[in-house]
């Protein structure tokens, strides 16, 4: 959805010569470059799919694909903005654990307490509190850097120790766990999935919603009478995101309840176990939406909001934007503690999806988040990157880790596939940057 | 001086220094509205220093600033703009990977009434000032960064018009530019001038300005050797003035100047 919204924004020169696919391009506007992760993306499923003899590409995998990429697709849309700005922060896996920490302790140990066991306020309020620490503790990294002049690498080095510590000491190193019952529903699972109505629901309505925006810029362009795409170029966005979207939907409601947990549903809610099993649609997973809705949310500042024109402003030229009478400064606070946040979002995704809060929560993340970052066309000289392509190469590299899994794939023999795509993926970014002037 | 109302900006006495070297020293120079002054010397002369001081980018250690004879306070690029006063770098200083409207408008956004970015509106006025600037200029939707040089000056004075600056500064506007492309910049320049805009320009080449200016400042290792009407003087007379310090009969000598043997 969030690609299709950004195809406006089209990023990198294109060449004069005018075939028939150059054309399409154009009309379109299409980011090729984009186009070209989603085509990487099928050849791996693909690939996998046929050397796993058909396991990778079934409902059940697929969603569980998209569960397990939610946590460092948030952050990485995050990463974006940072690296954006040509700073970098190694600092995330560190405060996901700290932040899952507190909001662990805040609900089953802290909250219980004040408000009762079982008081249906306690999630939200623990959810606000990891929030508003992440906040606090990305922000502070974000004064350091800005005020103090310490290089980002060296604030957020420092940031991914000193928050490893913390988050010992607020339980002495021990893993908190059970989390609060709703609160769990952040993490996916049977629970913590909208069900099939619910998701046909969403999928209609981000339709609705995509039209809505295809319109509403058309009509914008109108009445300042620019040049406007071609109409069948229109239908072809409209068509496509549109198809994406009811397919993601079709595919999560063809994974259904394990047929333990169906019959233990039927059971407790009094209703006749049938010939053939009980049919109960998952949906879409509850973090999934999150993870959407936070790269929709994240879209829009980046490309609506002054905020973001500043983002990239300063990654393009710093100087340029300081003599624009852009607070720089102030920005790049905003941005680390914008981090800090949604590392707290992710925090909330993955100790729900574990029911545990755990010190060792959030290791190496910070890695994965800035590949996906870089991966998906971020670049770490400033001034490029999409929310999209970002969130696209969180998929990329969930889908190589899962797929390698399936394969039956040493850890060991996993990390250096890992490693090497992400030096490959960088290598023909390279290449096609390089092309594309 | 021979004009009798009030200059346009008037800097008095200046003074900057950078760890103990004395980039701009007791420096004063004036500009009249819709009059363009030269300020010329070497590399390194202090020229681009002093004018970074007007433009907001350096903090000056001693002297006054008058925009239209009152005080005026500049501590930051922000300070600048309030008094009109735009800036033109040598350096290009446009935000690359951004499109032309973005940059004309880069820290004075138009919004809409829920406070997202008005593109389109921006795009429109964008279209409307680059038309009357450049009207070949149609690549409002790719980042400046395809743009050639000309295109990417032309944007970057587009953007001081669109603010209405009362005080123009061009630190080296032609530096990077073809021989037509230089001569598109010389016209504007004299449309501007004709709008009543003060206009500063910055050079280490006396021919690219000498044409253009009605009068010309020298600077020699952070001090002002003189000004003259460029009437007044030869082209040769005031490479003296920036080789050797020498001030010929036609200019009035400032500090810099050197003393006759």
């Amino acid at each position: 959805m969030a690609d299709t919204m950004q195809t406006t924004t089209t990023s990198g020169p294109r060449q004069a010569d005018t075939n028939a696919v150059t054309r399409f391009f154009r009309a379109t506007e299409i980011d090729t470059r984009l186009l070209g992760m989603v085509g990487a993306l099928l050849i791996i499923w693909i690939g996998f799919h046929i050397m796993t003899d058909g396991l990778f590409l079934t409902p059940r995998n697929l969603w569980n694909l998209t569960v397990q990429t939610s946590s460092v697709a948030v952050m990485a849309t995050g990463m974006v903005l940072v690296i954006v700005t040509r700073n970098i922060d190694l600092s995330v896996g560190s405060i996901l654990g700290f932040t899952g920490m507190i909001m662990g302790v805040m609900q089953a140990q802290i909250l219980p307490n004040i408000l009762g066991f079982g008081h249906p306020a306690i999630w939200a309020l623990a959810l606000v509190c990891g929030l508003v620490v992440g906040a606090m503790v990305g922000g502070l990294h974000g004064l350091i850097i800005a005020f103090l002049g310490v290089p980002s690498f060296i604030v957020t080095l420092g940031g991914l120790l000193v928050w490893r510590g913390a988050t010992w000491f607020v339980t002495s190193g021990q893993t908190v766990a059970p989390m609060d019952p709703t609160f769990r529903l952040m993490g996916g699972g049977t629970e913590g999935s909208i069900g099939a109505t619910w998701s046909w629901i969403v999928g209609l309505a981000a339709c609705v919603a995509i039209i809505a925006a295809i319109v509403n810029a058309r009509r914008q362009r109108k009445r300042f009478s620019f040049p406007r795409k071609p109409i069948w170029a229109e239908y072809v966005i409209g068509g496509i995101g549109c198809v994406i979207v009811l397919a993601v939907v079709l595919v999560a409601n063809s994974y259904h309840w394990p047929v333990a947990i169906a019959r233990r549903y039927a059971e407790a809610n009094g209703i006749a176990w049938p010939e053939g099993g009980l049919e109960i649609s998952h949906g879409i997973a509850v973090p999934v939406l999150i993870a959407i809705s936070v790269g929709i949310v994240m879209t829009f500042i980046s490309t609506r909001l002054r905020f973001g024109r500043y983002v990239f402003a300063i990654g393009g030229n710093p100087e340029a934007a300081e003599l624009a009478g852009i607070k720089t400064r102030w920005v790049t606070v905003r941005i680390f503690a914008l981090m800090g946040i949604l590392a707290a979002i992710a925090a909330a995704i993955s100790t729900a999806r574990l029911n545990a809060a755990t010190n060792a929560q959030g290791e190496l993340d910070e890695l994965y988040t800035i590949a996906a970052a870089v991966i998906g066309g971020t670049s770490l000289a400033g001034g490029v990157g999409t929310i999209a392509g970002a969130m696209l190469g969180a998929l990329v590299m969930q889908s190589l880790q899962s797929g390698m899994v399936l394969l039956g794939i040493d850890t060991p023999l996993q990390r250096i596939v890992v490693g090497a795509v992400l030096v490959l993926a960088v290598w023909l970014d390279t290449v096609y940057r390089a092309r594309a002037k | 001086m021979t004009d009798q109302h009030t200059p346009l900006v008037e800097m008095r006495n200046i003074s900057i220094s950078f760890g103990g070297i004395h980039a701009v020293e007791n420096a004063s120079i004036d500009l009249f509205p819709g009059e363009v002054v030269a300020l010329l010397g070497h590399n390194g002369a202090g020229k681009s220093t002093l004018i970074k001081i007007l433009s907001g980018a350096y903090r000056r250690d001693a002297g006054d600033i008058l925009i239209n004879g009152e005080p005026a306070e500049i501590r930051n690029p922000r300070d600048a703009k309030h008094y009109g006063i735009e800036t033109i770098y040598q350096t290009l200083a446009v935000a690359d990977n951004v499109d032309a409207a973005a940059n004309l408008y880069l820290g004075r956004e138009l919004q809409t009434p829920w406070g997202t970015l008005d593109d389109v509106a921006m795009e429109a006025n964008a279209r409307e000032v680059m038309g009357r600037l450049n009207p070949n200029f149609k690549r409002f939707k790719e980042p400046v960064k395809a743009l050639s040089g000309g295109q990417r000056q032309s944007v970057a004075i587009a953007r001081a018009i669109l603010f209405d600056a009362r005080i123009l500064i061009m630190d080296e506007p032609t530096a990077a530019l073809g021989p037509q492309e230089t001569a598109q910049v010389g016209d504007l320049i004299k449309q501007l001038k004709r709008e009543g805009i003060g206009i500063f320009l910055i050079s280490h080449d006396i021919h690219d300005v000498f044409d253009l200016a009605d009068r010309v400042f020298v600077m020699k290792n952070g001090q002002v050797v003189g000004h003259a009407r460029t009437q007044d003087v030869t082209k040769d007379e005031v490479l003296g003035m920036i080789i050797l310090g020498k001030c010929p009969p036609g200019a009035t000598p400032g500090p810099g100047a050197m003393v006759a043997a």
